[in-house]
């Protein structure tokens, strides 16, 4: 027995394949490799006309959150993992740029991208689509019981909605530090922790991640929650949509427009690429038309390009907010560890 | 001796080579990039470990809620594994089998499962889930001491005047003591290393070293930190390992072993109906309910009873951050875990019979180490170490195989070691003396029972890869994703498809495993045959 096991692993390690071909020069017939986050989706058939028009094959490597894939990109920088890193996002950018992992790239079909998602004035990244955390609310639990749904973030704290609001830990969760930085942006780098413990004292909830508060604790998330306000996206909505058995043409739960926060992906070369043509013409692609009206429905979040079609679920049951939260990623990189400590000893502690 | 001795180290060099390649190495390289983050050493995080009261409190709950869920899974399953290795009643192969399903579920599942039950996150929720967690542990590793222990010296013991519990606690127990230890290390290991219990059901106002490991690393980036916090873990672990080698090697006396079926018997007294009735009423509460709500789950849909939750597994839906159809992942979750097993069982084994030959332990406690080390440590090595040629494994699907059996190896060895020690040596004597060459007197008596516990830990392996999470999630690639990836990949979006469709791919993942687990107990009886 132990002859053979020998002899097949012995096999097994001298049939490792011998890693990346560096093919250079043009582009037809090159591979390049995709490093995203979890939450990459995209049709079969969009990259496939990729591949068909440009001759590159793109492999896709998912390593982690939002939070997870940056680390990750810092720690590789010298032998990176991929070529265009696409998820990083305005919680995270000025990591990711200070470790100087992207290189420069202004892509042409940056035009068609509204002024106030750039903000790389370097050119370094690329704003490929944005989301909004909000809370969300369980239209029949707030119908049924006949509360009046919450319209402002002072509104959470006030005793009609005790131990109703579940939150993502900041910590763990880029959802969750989504939702703190919008607590920041209201009340100031200040008073926001007050603010938190006003909402401990009416007895929030915090999960470690988004299908904890949305499927274990959340009334409108179908698996039996009990609270009907939950730290989602404007797009959980449509999201609960096209994802109802049996279908459905109604949303159960709404976005409470006055939460939100504005996230932004973008994407970026990685520095040291050895595929640099082929990664910039990814990076055009993904600001093409084609995958831009893709990504709603596969992602659940909005494209950058203007004037990009959205599909009519969206426009049906997606409520995006006209004044979102924000902060420059320049603001939130300078405060985000600190907010997340501070945090945790109000919160938690 | 000096031929056998040099067979021994030729033994020994596949294993010494693969762990230094693919755990040393790639550890070594994250722990170096924290603590020389600027060309010279600094050990100040390691201090700031224990002197910022922060983390020193993370490290002190880590340590006793392991040790409280140790003690509480022994209590709850040791007569559980009386019971199923003593006792002979209908189903009792499947009871068996069924038992190991929690050992391999993804937390994250199981979580959900134990919430529905209205368990609330708390300390007793993590104890509760360790308990469910291990049991199977506990069941199988003293359990196939037990199954062959011969009755005989208890029975001898009661008729020279002992009371029942005197002849347990000074005949039998000593000859449970190296199953005890084992599954006892094992159970405190895994504990000690808890992530996703404690995320989920501990409430985030409670970490453990591992989770904080996690959180240093994946939010902060804080390397300092997250290595010493690595290194602290890894100590402990090397420390437990070596006190349970020593402990082990005292308590490892040759035996005689009986085969099961000499050995087990019918419940005949009212005690014993009695013993089986109340555990099989713990293991439906305790490790049954759990997964029947998973069962239950996956089979209702707000349409009503029906598999409409399967079909959909079936094809990538739109929207759905998978790349392949789900039920793909089946397959590949047999394939990977069928290649670690191979490796695991290979690189184990090889390791545990040098082991006997030279008598030597350090072998076993460095295959044994990655229990200690985080996922994410070893993912985040794997990614800085493996990246160059000759070994550019940067994006390899071989990363995932590789890194389960990394997950997986500790236990084969923990499982194949004792057994081989244990064999007495006058078995080869005497087949010496019947005429039998030193080489064919070990084929004869060495090889059938190392062939039994290579299997038992083989049909382990392959569970625990499997239901591995935490690592192949680091290295797996989306167009091959294992049953577990998929499970969490549903879990993150919101739908009752989303859902439903992660409780249907759960119940194929624990089908899979009872599968794997009857069809090892099968073909181990079967070829091998028993003493």
């Amino acid at each position: 027995v132990l002859a053979v096991v020998a002899a097949a692993c012995s096999v097994s390690l001298a049939a490792l394949p011998s890693g990346a071909s560096a093919t250079r020069g043009k582009t037809e017939g090159e591979t390049i490799r995709l490093v995203t986050h979890d939450s990459f989706a995209l049709s079969k058939d969009v990259l496939a006309a990729f591949t068909a028009r440009t001759g590159i094959d793109v492999e896709i490597l998912q390593g982690g959150d939002g939070g997870a894939i940056v680390n990750q990109a810092i720690l590789t920088k010298d032998n990176p993992v991929g070529d265009v890193l696409y998820g990083v996002d305005n919680t995270f950018l000025t990591r990711a740029l200070d470790a100087g992992i992207f290189e420069r790239y202004r892509s042409p079909a940056l035009d068609t991208v509204p002024e106030a998602l750039r903000r790389d004035t370097k050119s370094r990244v690329t704003p490929i689509d944005y989301a909004d955390v909000c809370i969300n609310y369980d239209k029949t639990w707030f119908a049924e019981n006949e509360v009046k749904v919450p319209q402002t973030l002072q509104d959470l704290a006030k005793p009609a909605y005790r131990g109703k609001l579940v939150v993502e830990d900041p910590s763990t969760s880029t959802t969750g530090l989504a939702f703190l930085v919008a607590t920041v942006a209201e009340y100031g780098p200040n008073k926001w922790p007050r603010y938190w413990e006003r909402l401990r004292a009416n007895d929030v909830r915090v999960v470690d991640g988004w299908d904890q508060a949305f499927y274990d604790e959340f009334s409108g998330g179908g698996a039996g929650g009990t609270r009907p306000l939950v730290v989602s996206y404007a797009s959980s909505p449509p999201a609960s949509v096209v994802f109802a058995e049996p279908p459905t043409d109604e949303a159960t739960i709404g976005t409470m427009t006055g939460s939100c926060f504005r996230q932004v992906e973008y994407a970026g070369i990685l520095a040291g690429s050895e595929h640099r043509a082929a990664a910039r013409e990814l990076v055009d692609f993904m600001l093409s038309e084609q995958f831009q009206s893709d990504m709603p429905l596969q992602m659940f979040v909005f494209p950058a390009r203007e004037g990009t079609p959205l599909p009519k679920v969206f426009e049906q049951f997606a409520d995006t907010p006209t004044d979102p939260y924000t902060l420059t990623p320049r603001e939130i990189g300078a405060g985000r560890d600190e907010w997340i400590r501070q945090w945790t000893g109000t919160v938690l502690r | 001796v000096t031929r056998s001795r040099v067979a021994a180290i030729a033994c020994a060099a596949l294993p010494v080579a693969f762990v230094a390649v693919f755990f040393v190495y790639p550890v070594v390289a994250i722990l170096d990039r924290g603590l020389r983050p600027d060309g010279h050493v600094d050990l100040a995080p390691l201090r700031d470990v224990f002197t910022d009261d922060t983390t020193r409190g993370v490290v002190w709950f880590t340590v006793w809620q392991a040790a409280l869920s140790t003690v509480l899974t022994l209590v709850v399953a040791l007569p559980g594994a009386y019971v199923l290795a003593r006792l002979r009643f209908p189903g009792r192969t499947l009871v068996r089998a069924l038992v190991t399903i929690p050992f391999v579920l993804p937390t994250v599942l199981v979580a959900s499962a134990f919430l529905a039950l209205g368990v609330e996150r708390s300390l007793g929720a993590i104890l509760l889930a360790h308990v469910f967690f291990n049991y199977a542990v506990v069941v199988r590793v003293v359990g196939e001491l037990w199954r062959h222990l011969d009755p005989y010296e208890e029975a001898a013991a009661r008729v020279l005047g002992a009371s029942r519990w005197r002849a347990f606690r000074e005949v039998t127990l000593p000859a449970l003591q190296p199953g005890i230890v084992a599954s006892a290390t094992i159970t405190f290991l895994f504990c000690f290393t808890s992530f996703g219990v404690i995320l989920l059901l501990g409430g985030p106002s409670r970490s453990t070293i591992e989770t904080e490991i996690y959180r240093q690393t994946t939010r902060f980036l804080d390397l300092p930190l997250a290595a010493a916090l690595s290194i602290v873990q890894l100590l402990t672990v090397i420390v437990l390992l070596w006190l349970a080698g020593r402990f082990e090697r005292r308590a490892a006396v040759p035996r005689r072993l009986r085969s099961s079926r000499e050995v087990e018997h019918r419940p005949r007294s009212l005690g014993d109906r009695m013993l089986l009735g109340s555990n099989l009423a713990v293991m439906a509460a305790l490790l049954g309910l759990p997964l029947a709500v998973l069962v239950v789950r996956s089979l209702t849909p707000p349409s009503g009873f029906g598999v409409a939750y399967y079909r959909a597994l079936g094809h990538v839906r739109e929207g759905s951050t998978l790349f392949v159809p789900p039920l793909d992942a089946v397959w590949n979750s047999v394939k990977y875990a069928t290649i670690a097993t191979v490796i695991a069982v290979a690189v184990g084994g090889l390791a545990a019979w040098a082991g006997t030959r030279t008598r030597s332990r350090w072998l076993d406690g460095l295959l044994a180490l990655p229990l200690g080390v985080s996922a994410v440590t070893l993912g985040f090595g794997f990614l800085i170490a493996l990246d160059e040629p000759p070994l550019d494994l940067r994006g390899s699907t071989w990363l995932v195989p590789l890194a389960q059996a990394l997950v997986a190896l500790p236990f084969v060895v923990l499982l194949t070691a004792p057994v081989l020690r244990a064999i007495d040596p006058r078995l080869r004597e005497a087949a010496q003396m019947l005429g039998a060459s030193p080489a064919r007197a070990r084929r004869a008596v060495d090889l059938p029972i190392a062939g039994r516990a290579l299997f038992v830990a083989g049909a382990f392996a392959f569970a625990i890869s499997l239901g591995e999470f935490g690592a192949t999630a680091f290295v797996v690639r989306p167009d091959s994703p294992t049953l577990p990836i998929v499970i969490y990949r549903l879990l993150g979006q919101p739908g009752d498809l989303s859902f439903g469709g992660a409780m249907a791919a759960s119940v194929l993942l624990m089908v899979l495993v009872v599968i794997a687990m009857v069809a090892g107990d099968r073909l181990r009886t079967r070829s091998i045959g028993e003493f």
